[in-house]
C-alpha cells in the first residue's frame, strides 16, 4: 500500500514539470501567437486568407521539425519574402513590383525556455487527416536531374528560392525546408497543398508518384548543396 | 401627356435595367479581381503588366494583361483553357499553373471577363 503511494508520488514528481511545461507552452500559444496564427481549423475562405498575418499552425506537428521551432523561435529570420499575404506587402517600381518593407513587422522573437514550450506546444497541433506518414520513401535524387525538374520542367522556382536571392518571393523559401520541415508534409504539400492549406496560391501540380518522390528528395538535399 | 409619361417611364426603366448590368458586372470584377490579387499578382504583378515580383528571375515572362493588341489576339477559349489547364495545354509556359483546382469554372469565366475588361480589348477571334 505504501509502495504504491511512494510509486504514485515518484511519478508526480517526473511528469509535474512536464505538464508544467506543456502548460506554459499552451498559454504563449494563447497569448503570443493566436493572433496572427490559427492554432485550431478556421473555416477557411478567401476573406480569411486575406485577413491572416502569418501560416495556419493547427498542423504544427505534422509540419514542423521540433529543433529547427526551438531555434527559429529564439532567432526568427523570414522565410517568406515577401510575408503574407504576399500582394499585401508588394508595391510597384519602374521594374518588377518589390517588397515594401515598410509594411512588413519582425516576428516576435522568444527566450530559450519560451522557445522550447511553445515548440512543445506546437508539435502537439496535429491533424493526421492532412498529412499521411510514411508517403515520402527517402530515396536519394540526383541534384542535376532535381535541379532541372524544380527549375526548366516543372517551374518551382518560379514563386520559391532554392537558394538565397534566387527564384521567386511569393512562396516560403525553400533552401531551409529540411531543417524545417518533416519530409511527409513536403511531399503532402506538394501533392495537394489545397488541402492542407485551402485557397493558397499554390495550385495542385498533379505530379506522378515518382516525380513527387523526386522532388521532396531534392528539397530535402537542397541544404546539403549549398553545403550547410 | 401619356405619351410623354409612357416614354418616361420606359427611360425609367431602361436606365435602371442598364445601371443594374452594370453593378452587376462590377460585382462580378470585383470577385475576378480578388482572385487576381491572390492568385495572378504574384507573376503577372500587381499593376497587370507581367511584372510581378516572381518575374524578375523567370526564363519567360509572363503575360503584360494590360497589352490591348496582344491580350486582343489570344481567342477567348484559349484564355479559359490556359486558366483552368495550364500554359502547356496552349503550348505555352509550364510556368503557368493550372489554376482548375483552385478556382471554379464561373471563377475562370469571370477571370476572362475582367482581363478583357483590364487589356480594354475584345477577342479578335
Amino acid at each position: 500500500m505504501k509502495l504504491h503511494i511512494l510509486a504514485a508520488l515518484g511519478i508526480g514528481l517526473i511528469t509535474a514539470p512536464v505538464h508544467a511545461a506543456d502548460n506554459a507552452g499552451t498559454a504563449l500559444l494563447k497569448s503570443q501567437c493566436m493572433s496572427c496564427h490559427a492554432i485550431s481549423k478556421p473555416v477557411a475562405s478567401l476573406d480569411r486568407l486575406w485577413e491572416r498575418k502569418g501560416p495556419d499552425l493547427h498542423y504544427a506537428g505534422n509540419k514542423f521539425n521540433q529543433p529547427w521551432l526551438e531555434k527559429w523561435l529564439q532567432n526568427p529570420v523570414r522565410i517568406r519574402p515577401a510575408g503574407e499575404l504576399y500582394t499585401r506587402h508588394l508595391k510597384g517600381s519602374d521594374k518588377e513590383d518589390v517588397v515594401d518593407e515598410s509594411t512588413l513587422t519582425p516576428h516576435v522573437k522568444l527566450s530559450k525556455s519560451e522557445a522550447e514550450a511553445v515548440a512543445g506546444a506546437l508539435m502537439a497541433l496535429t491533424a493526421p487527416d492532412l498529412v499521411e506518414k510514411g508517403v515520402f520513401k527517402g530515396a536519394k535524387v540526383s541534384m542535376t536531374m532535381g535541379g532541372m525538374f524544380f527549375g526548366k520542367l516543372r517551374g518551382c522556382g518560379a514563386c520559391h528560392m532554392a537558394k538565397p536571392g534566387s527564384g521567386g518571393s511569393s512562396g516560403p523559401e525553400l533552401y531551409t525546408a529540411s531543417e524545417r520541415l518533416q519530409p511527409d508534409y513536403i511531399y503532402s504539400y506538394i501533392k495537394d497543398p489545397q488541402k492542407i492549406d485551402p485557397g493558397i496560391w499554390m495550385p495542385a501540380l498533379g505530379l506522378s508518384e515518382p516525380d513527387l518522390q523526386r522532388l521532396t528528395g531534392y528539397i530535402l538535399q537542397l541544404d546539403a548543396r549549398e553545403g550547410k | 401627356m401619356n405619351i410623354t409619361r409612357t416614354v418616361s417611364i420606359l427611360s425609367l426603366a431602361s436606365g435602371l435595367l442598364f445601371a443594374g448590368q452594370t453593378v452587376a458586372a462590377d460585382a462580378e470584377h470585383a470577385r475576378a479581381a480578388r482572385n487576381y490579387d491572390t492568385y495572378c499578382v504574384q507573376c503577372h504583378g500587381i499593376n497587370r503588366n507581367g511584372r510581378g515580383i516572381n518575374s524578375r528571375d523567370m526564363s519567360v515572362q509572363p503575360r503584360d494583361h494590360s497589352d490591348a493588341k496582344g491580350m486582343g489576339d489570344i481567342p477567348e477559349n484559349e484564355i479559359l483553357k490556359v486558366i483552368k489547364e495550364g500554359g502547356l495545354a496552349v503550348n505555352k509556359s509550364v510556368l503557368m499553373p493550372a489554376w482548375g483546382g483552385v478556382m471554379s469554372d464561373a471563377e475562370i469565366n469571370e477571370m476572362a471577363a475582367y482581363l478583357r475588361h483590364v487589356c480594354k480589348c475584345g477577342s479578335s477571334k
